[in-house]
């Protein structure tokens, strides 16, 4: 073997291209990474830091339509990026493997699970192949899936996400690689099972030594996995420190930016004028009822969130506030009186009173439409406005966001996330709402964006006292935004009340449950948070 | 059941069912004939009883409905009706059944077909394949300019150029492809040479796109990626993880081609005069003699629907997700 | 730059910005792409350009009347006939300038009618979602489980061949395809959220089409409109070319073809009279291949909502 002190990878000075509108663009510019045996390195960075295509690169690998221009990308004292693609893919999936994002994509739809699992060992000739089954029965175990002997038999439409991702982490070992990139492995997934996705993956890679790189956009999961870690930020290091070190005491602006922007928290008020109430009520797509008699109450200018998990219901509550889903009983009350359950049956005033704010502000805009024309509809249907009275309107809506007239001309394209977001905001605030309804609208964006635009919302409710029905799945935004939470579980409400008090033990069962599975900024949190639920289950 | 069977008859079902509709429409085209047809068809010098009789003939004094029912059963017995050719304005009646008329001209069409199927399907797949493969190169930009040339010329300029050079300027083939059923295999292959040709380069170029497309579609799958990260090699990544998925889509292109070259047949047969099914229906449309024209659609239509229901139960057999269920 | 929130310090709005791309006009952006556009696509845009020009002006160009009749049929390539005469002695060239005029207008009169009906129905389809188009959709499944080509060869036994009843068919037919595509991309576009925006806004079904919805559908159905454009005209001169298509004396490509064809017989003794049918069958293909590099290219810059077909 090779000497114990040289690294197992080192890459120095790595520059990336990409093709893109017709011409070549850097994506990675410069980098340098180090990684010894058995180390786990935390790569950090937003959208479009070039996170995936560095980890791509360890492995030597460039996806179509991006090439290495300059770099070394030594693994085991040899350069991967001097050798053929033939030489370099004896290493891939046997020295090297890789664990994808969206496992639901990443495995054959056609073969079964177990023969994906055991692929690589096998063309490498590792060991028998009737060996390798009985391995990777043995991984799926130690990976906590169900039904270990059996699961393998299955094929990957036939399994949940989350044991999809520890699959494909059974997958990379089944080789006994000497490095792991595990590249976003938990995004996709519920932070429930995240939980128990994540402790799986650390616990493998301890127990056989495994170095390993995890990419992420999300501190509080990289803390529990990584003895270091790495910030990225558009193709350029901005600093490395070991995980301790590097959350209590950040060097450069830019991470401490990063890491201060959990720190937003709202102080709660409560209040007894409740501008909106949703009473009793069932909604079904079809003949699958989602919602079953679900109560909430909405105070005037203040926030409630809604949290819960995918399938939980909570979209499908703003969609009958809306009146895009009519409910199939019970009744949603707005200033004190009954609102119509379709849609065509509310009239003009009714719709400009409730406005809607979209997880995906790319969708919510019309692609072909300028800012003025998108800001200026509602002011022309809804407040008859035209000429000078409506362009002042827009410039004060401008200002309200914080954008300037330049923006007037732009297309949506030509907007970064934060101001495409803002420019929804203000096509909201055109209508002059009491009540905005806000879907996860912070979901998609950068954490520092996400501050942002939290800050202007509740800037906004300060200066004209719009209440906010606020969906999310993220506690972090929760606590920043509200003033109090509804808990929504499998189209039921577990409960309503003030953030203090639905946030301060003693919970409901599946509040606990979502509660302590939120990843807290502490590298010991995953330890401390096993410790307590092995200990409550051996009671 | 299986849930796979359980698919495979509702799509049997929907054919059936489809079948059907369209032969409705297809027979309640006559409806559609103007009332003094009748003269038409005999000649000025016929005589009202003449005109009667032959209403009467055609049923046209009955409902249509009933008329319809009386048709599916004639057809399903094998009896599509008599040609209108042949009539006289005296009453005389000389016309010919249409199953006589068309029974040795499906052969001839089928010969024709299947020839020109067996060239054409392995040589746009392995094009499709290699194309895709190697895409971008300065082999898929040929073939792709090509090929997309090929497909926008009609398949008669095609065909007069065939016969240009290797019929009239240096004598290979024979220009007419006239056939008999005496005639010898070689004779035969020798008669149908430039017609198969000129449809298999029609069918070769829409066929290769296809595929090609299909491929390349798949190819995008991030299940592919996985698999070369896991060290595939390319033949591998084509054989292994690609090959299973794309059955479907193969599947679709061949059933669509060769149902392309159920209707490229028609024009092809009558540049070459040979004597097929398509030349039958057009001469058929040209002096209007609709039993007949009735006869060649109902065919037509109904290896259009066939082909379709085969490439969709391909699909249905090959898709794990409906073979695996939950 | 402008995206002045109270930000943590190290964000910078402008860095955001910066990593756009530089704004462009409308028309600025159009030359930059033609600037860039292959060879084929400027091959395929200059011919429909000559192709539109001698239809336009087919009555000055034109060396004789359409229908004029000459001594000589069959007369060979000469300075008074420069591609000769046809069987009963009109003037090959003279007929070519016209059958552009005709054959293409008759294609694009019939283009347009199958989208008006295709494009129209499957908008209100695609919008509607109910019993409509429930209807439609299923009917349109029917007329396509028959070869076009088939079902206009039995509608033209019914109705007599006429410039008419030729657009009429084709035109019915072939709106099944459009009614397809154009239902397809417009759902695409009408479950997007800015859609529902309008709609909880509570504007009317027709503002919503006209400004939410037709914009963003239009890249794709003006290449369908281009692949459709071909693919009439193909089966248009093919129908030509049967005998059943559009009828004499009206010059056109298909008929020209079917006239002259036994010329090629004679290859051998003079070969220019020998490719003289070939002339009309080349016009055809040469504006086919041409339609198709521009759609082709147009496809590929649009985003490829489809690669082949």
């Amino acid at each position: 073997m090779n000497d114990k002190d040289q690294p197992l990878l080192q890459m120095t000075d790595i520059h990336i291209e990409g093709y893109s509108d017709e011409r070549w663009h850097p994506i990675i510019k410069g980098v340098d990474l180090e990684l010894r045996r058995g180390q786990v390195l935390g790569i950090i960075g937003e959208s479009g830091a070039g996170k995936s295509t560095l980890g791509l690169a360890a492995m030597g690998f460039a996806r179509s339509g991006c090439r290495f221009t300059q770099g070394q990308v030594v693994f085991d004292g040899t350069d991967l990026l001097t050798l053929k693609e033939s030489q370099r893919r004896k290493l891939w999936g046997t020295r090297i493997a890789y664990v994808a994002q969206s496992a639901a994509a990443a495995f054959n739809p056609a073969h079964r699970l177990i023969d994906q699992t055991i692929e690589s060992a096998t063309r490498s000739q590792l060991r028998p192949e009737g060996e390798s089954r009985q391995d990777a029965i043995e991984l799926y175990e130690s990976l906590h899936l169900p039904d270990p002997a059996n699961i393998g038999e299955r094929y990957p439409h036939q399994v949940s996400g989350g044991q999809l991702q520890r699959v494909m982490t059974a997958m990379a070992m089944s080789s006994r690689p000497d490095l792991i990139i595990f590249d976003e492995p938990t995004t996709a997934l519920d932070v429930t099972t995240q939980v128990e996705v994540l402790a799986a993956m650390r616990e493998i890679v301890d127990q056989y030594h495994t170095a390993a790189i995890y990419i992420t956009h999300d501190l509080s999961v990289v803390a529990q996995m990584a003895d270091e870690i790495k910030v990225l930020r558009y193709g350029e290091e901005v600093e490395q420190a070991e995980t301790r070190s590097m959350l209590s005491a950040p060097k450069e602006e830019y991470t401490k930016s990063l890491w201060s922007v959990r720190s937003l928290e709202k102080p709660e008020s409560r209040s007894d004028d409740i501008v909106l109430a949703l009473k009793n009520i069932d909604a079904a797509y079809g003949k699958t009822q989602v919602l079953h008699g679900i109560n909430i109450e909405l105070p005037r200018g203040k926030t409630v969130a809604v949290v819960g998990e995918s399938g939980s219901g909570k979209s499908t509550a703003a969609r009958v506030v809306t009146g895009l889903l009519p409910q199939s009983q019970g009744t949603v009350m707005f200033n004190g009186e009954v609102l119509p359950p379709s849609l065509k049956d509310r009239s003009p005033d009714q719709l400009r009173r409730i406005q809607m704010i979209y997880q995906m502000a790319d969708t919510a805009m019309n692609p072909r439409q300028t800012v003025e024309n998108i800001i200026a509809r509602p002011l022309e249907f809804f407040h008859n406005m035209k000429g000078r009275e409506k362009e002042q309107r827009l410039l004060e809506l401008l200002a309200m966001i914080e954008l300037d007239e330049s923006f007037l001309d732009r297309l949506p394209a030509e907007l970064s996330g934060g101001q495409k977001q803002r420019i929804c905001i203000a096509r909201a605030l055109a209508a002059e709402p009491d009540v905005i309804i806000c879907d996860e609208v912070t979901s998609a964006l950068d954490q520092i964006v996400q501050e942002g635009i939290l800050k202007l919302l509740l800037r906004l409710q300060e200066e004209f006292g719009i209440s906010y029905l606020f969906i999310t799945h993220d506690i972090a935004t929760v606590k920043a935004i509200s003033d109090e939470i509804v808990v929504m579980y499998q189209g039921k409400v577990v409960e309503q009340g003030l953030k203090s008090q639905i946030l301060t033990p003693p919970h409901p069962e599946y509040t606990e449950l979502l509660l302590s599975s939120v990843p807290e900024m502490d590298p010991d949190w995953l330890t401390g948070l096993l410790e307590a639920r092995d200990g409550r289950a051996g009671l | 059941m299986h849930p796979v069977l359980v698919t495979i008859v509702k799509r049997l079902l929907l054919g059936v069912v489809t079948l059907f509709v369209v032969s409705a429409i297809i027979f309640s085209s006559i409806s559609l004939l103007p009332g003094d047809f009748g003269e038409a068809v005999l000649g000025q010098a016929a005589t009202e009883d003449t005109v009667a009789a032959f209403r009467k003939e055609l049923g046209l004094d009955k409902p249509a409905p009933a008329r319809y029912l009386d048709w599916v059963k004639s057809v399903a017995k094998g009896d599509l009706g008599t040609s209108f050719s042949g009539r006289s304005a005296s009453g005389q009646d000389r016309s010919r059944s249409v199953a006589e008329m068309i029974a040795p001209r499906l052969k001839n069409t089928l010969f024709l077909a299947s020839v020109t199927a067996l060239i054409a399907v392995p040589l746009a797949l392995f094009l499709g394949l290699t194309a895709a493969l190697y895409r971008n190169s300065w082999y898929d930009r040929s073939v792709n300019v090509t090929t997309l040339t090929t497909i926008s010329m009609p398949e008669f300029f095609v065909a007069y150029v065939l016969i240009l050079i290797f019929a009239s300027l240096w004598k290979v083939f024979p220009s007419l492809a006239t056939v008999d059923i005496d005639m010898a295999m070689g004779e035969r292959l020798n008669r149908i040479a430039l017609p198969a040709i000129t449809l298999t380069l029609v069918i070769v170029a829409h066929m290769m796109r296809m595929t090609r497309a299909a491929i390349i579609n798949l190819l995008a799958s991030p299940y592919i990626e996985m698999a070369r990260l896991k060290g595939a090699s390319r033949s591998e990544v084509i054989l292994k993880h690609a090959l299973p998925n794309a059955w479907a889509p193969i599947a679709t292109v061949i059933a669509f081609n060769l149902a392309y070259l159920v209707v490229g047949v028609v024009v092809v047969e009558v540049v070459f005069v040979y004597p097929g099914i398509g030349q039958l229906m057009v001469d058929s449309v040209s002096s209007r003699d609709i039993p007949v024209v009735q006869a060649c659609a109902l065919i037509f239509a109904g290896t259009y629907i066939l082909l379709n229901l085969i490439a969709d139960v391909i699909g249905i057999v090959t898709n794990p997700r409906l073979l695996h269920p939950r | 730059m402008t995206d002045s929130t109270d930000l943590p310090e190290g964000y910078s709005a402008s860095a955001e910005v910066g990593a756009l791309r530089q704004r462009r006009s409308r028309a600025e952006r159009s030359w930059l792409a033609l600037k860039k556009a292959p060879l084929s696509a400027w091959f395929g845009m200059i011919v429909v350009a000559g192709y539109v020009f001698v239809a336009l002006f087919a009555p000055w160009l034109a060396p004789y009347g359409e229908a004029q009749i000459f001594a000589t049929p069959f007369a060979p390539w000469d300075e008074t006939h420069r591609f000769g005469t046809d069987q009963i002695g009109r003037d090959i060239l003279t007929r070519l300038i016209y059958g552009a005029r005709n054959t293409m207008g008759i294609a694009l009169v019939t283009t347009l009618l199958s989208f008006l009906i295709g494009g129209g129905l499957g908008l209100v389809a695609a919008i509607n979602r109910s019993w409509l188009d429930q209807f439609l959709s299923r009917a349109v499944d029917v007329l396509m489980a028959i070869p076009s080509l088939i079902f206009a060869l039995v509608l033209l036994s019914i109705f007599k061949p006429s410039v008419v009843s030729l657009i009429l068919i084709i035109a019915v037919l072939d709106s099944t395809r459009v009614f397809r595509l154009t239902r397809a991309v417009a759902i695409n576009v009408a479950v997007m959220d800015y859609v529902e925006v309008a709609r909880l806004r509570g504007e009317k079904l027709g503002w919503v089409m006209k400004n939410e919805i037709l914009p963003n559908i239009m890249p794709p159905l003006v290449a369908e409109f281009g692949l459709r454009f071909s693919f009439v005209f193909l089966t248009i001169a093919a129908l030509s070319f049967l005998g059943v298509g559009i009828q004499p004396p009206t010059a056109d490509w298909g008929s020209m073809v079917r006239d002259n064809a036994s010329l090629i017989q004679f290859a051998q003794y003079d070969l220019k009279a020998g490719i003289t049918p070939l002339l009309p069958a080349a016009a055809i293909g040469l504006l086919t291949v041409a339609v198709n590099f521009v759609v082709d290219w147009f496809l590929h810059k649009t985003s490829g909502l489809r690669d082949e077909q």
